[in-house]
């Protein structure tokens, strides 16, 4: 059984996290990746969804939006610009969110930008309806 | 002499002065102890961007990003970030006053000029002025969180890469404790890696790669150090504010104490007077 790893999330309006864990897992631009102690070092982007990290045998998870992540052998830093505890996910809410996305999308005029960000949009309330729903 | 009456309602007035300017006082207070806890946890993720940009940026060439290519500068831009509301005592006149220094001083260096505006304060100053702020956020500190700091964040970062200014300076008030604010001002573009952090040793390994890592994080370094910037001067604002509506509470105390004085002694003399009167009629009318 390898050590434990110091794992500090931060986003810009308060580090969210930061306690030693057994095993996190995030999800990469370019694939969803496990850190364990002792890992290489490393260095990723990350893309909408969720973070799972484990103490002992409980894992808690947490919807991340865009950011990166810095793996070194005793430590994970992850910086994104939004994260959210499961347990802190006000359904009603994003479930609301959800249908304003929904209706964005549809009523686009098809310009390119537009369609990216309502899309983004509802990535973002998907995963948070997700993520909230499995604490 | 004032006659007792304008006295007294000289008193009342400066009296529900007082009130408000205590009031005031007692609202600032305890909204920046939450200005302040803001400032603490936005601090960790600014310090590690910090510390990550630094080994980053020292493995690359820096011609490889907009942002971090130093071009000729020509024209410069500078934005101002002031408060939305005044009695703050010399909050956005420090402000002001330095901004006014840096235009001529760049303007005589021979270099255009533009300004961008933060809070009503600013704005309203640079409106009377031959400048005109090319972009302009106002009343955003009341309801003040990350989006602001990206949302300025991108709209400096579109024009920079149209070259429409080859420098960037932030002017704000820098939090320094409750009593003293400290006017800063930063250079913002193009990315100078900063100084005072740790560095890492050793390389990484990079996913997708290296300049797509870097791609995705300039911008985001850009936004929170607006973001920071916005969070010092709401701080620096309530503390000066504070701090300014003591003082005028204070004021106001001394001068309700030396016209009760003067009204006391008036309202004596009223006394005495009257009383002259009626023993100079008394002993007149034993006389006669």
């Amino acid at each position: 059984m390898p050590g434990q790893i110091q794992f500090d999330l931060a986003t810009p309006e308060r580090l969210l996290v930061s306690e030693p864990v057994d095993e996190v897992i995030a999800p990469g631009s370019e694939g969803e990746f496990g850190v364990l102690a002792g890992h290489c070092r490393f260095m990723t982007t990350l893309r909408i969804g969720e973070l799972r990290y484990r103490k002992g045998t409980e894992w808690k998870r947490l919807s991340v939006s865009w950011g990166y992540a810095e793996v070194e052998p005793q430590r994970i830093t992850v910086l994104a610009e939004i994260a959210e505890r499961a347990e802190e996910i006000d359904l009603p809410r994003a479930e609301a969110a959800v249908k304003t996305a929904e209706q964005q999308i549809a009523a686009t005029t098809g310009k390119h930008e537009e369609m990216a960000a309502a899309r983004r949009q509802l990535e973002k309330a998907l995963l948070r309806l997700k993520v909230g729903k499995k604490r | 002499m004032p006659s007792l009456q304008h006295i007294r309602r000289k008193i009342t007035s400066v009296k529900s002065t007082q009130k408000i300017t205590k009031a005031m006082k007692m609202v600032a207070a305890a909204k920046l102890k939450r200005a302040q806890d803001r400032i603490l946890s936005a601090r960790p993720y600014a310090q590690k961007m910090a510390t990550v940009l630094k080994s980053l940026i020292r493995g690359v060439n820096r011609d490889q990003h907009p942002l971090l290519h130093r071009r000729k500068a020509r024209k410069i831009e500078l934005i101002v970030i002031t408060a939305d509301r005044g009695l703050c005592g010399a909050f956005n006149a420090n402000i002001l006053r330095r901004a006014q220094d840096f235009i001529r001083e760049k303007r005589e260096a021979g270099f255009k000029v533009g300004i961008s505006v933060v809070g009503r304060k600013a704005r309203d100053f640079f409106r009377r002025r031959d400048i005109a702020p090319r972009q302009m956020w106002v009343q955003i500190f009341d309801r003040l969180n990350y989006a602001h700091g990206a949302e300025i964040g991108q709209d400096i970062i579109g024009r920079y890469i149209e070259e429409k200014f080859d420098e960037l300076y932030l002017l704000y008030n820098e939090f320094k404790s409750v009593m003293q604010q400290r006017v800063a001002i930063d250079k913002l573009l193009p990315i100078e890696p900063p100084e005072a952090v740790e560095t890492v040793t050793g390389s990484y390994l990079y996913e997708p790669d290296e300049t797509a890592v870097l791609a995705r994080l300039l911008p985001k370094y850009v936004e929170a150090q607006v973001f920071r910037a916005l969070l010092e001067s709401a701080a620096g604002e309530l503390g000066a504010r504070m701090t300014a509506m003591d003082a005028a509470s204070r004021n106001a105390g001394e001068m309700i104490r030396k016209m009760t004085l003067v009204y006391n002694k008036t309202r004596q003399a009223v006394i005495t007077k009257e009383l002259m009167d009626i023993v100079g009629g008394a002993e007149a009318m034993r006389g006669g």
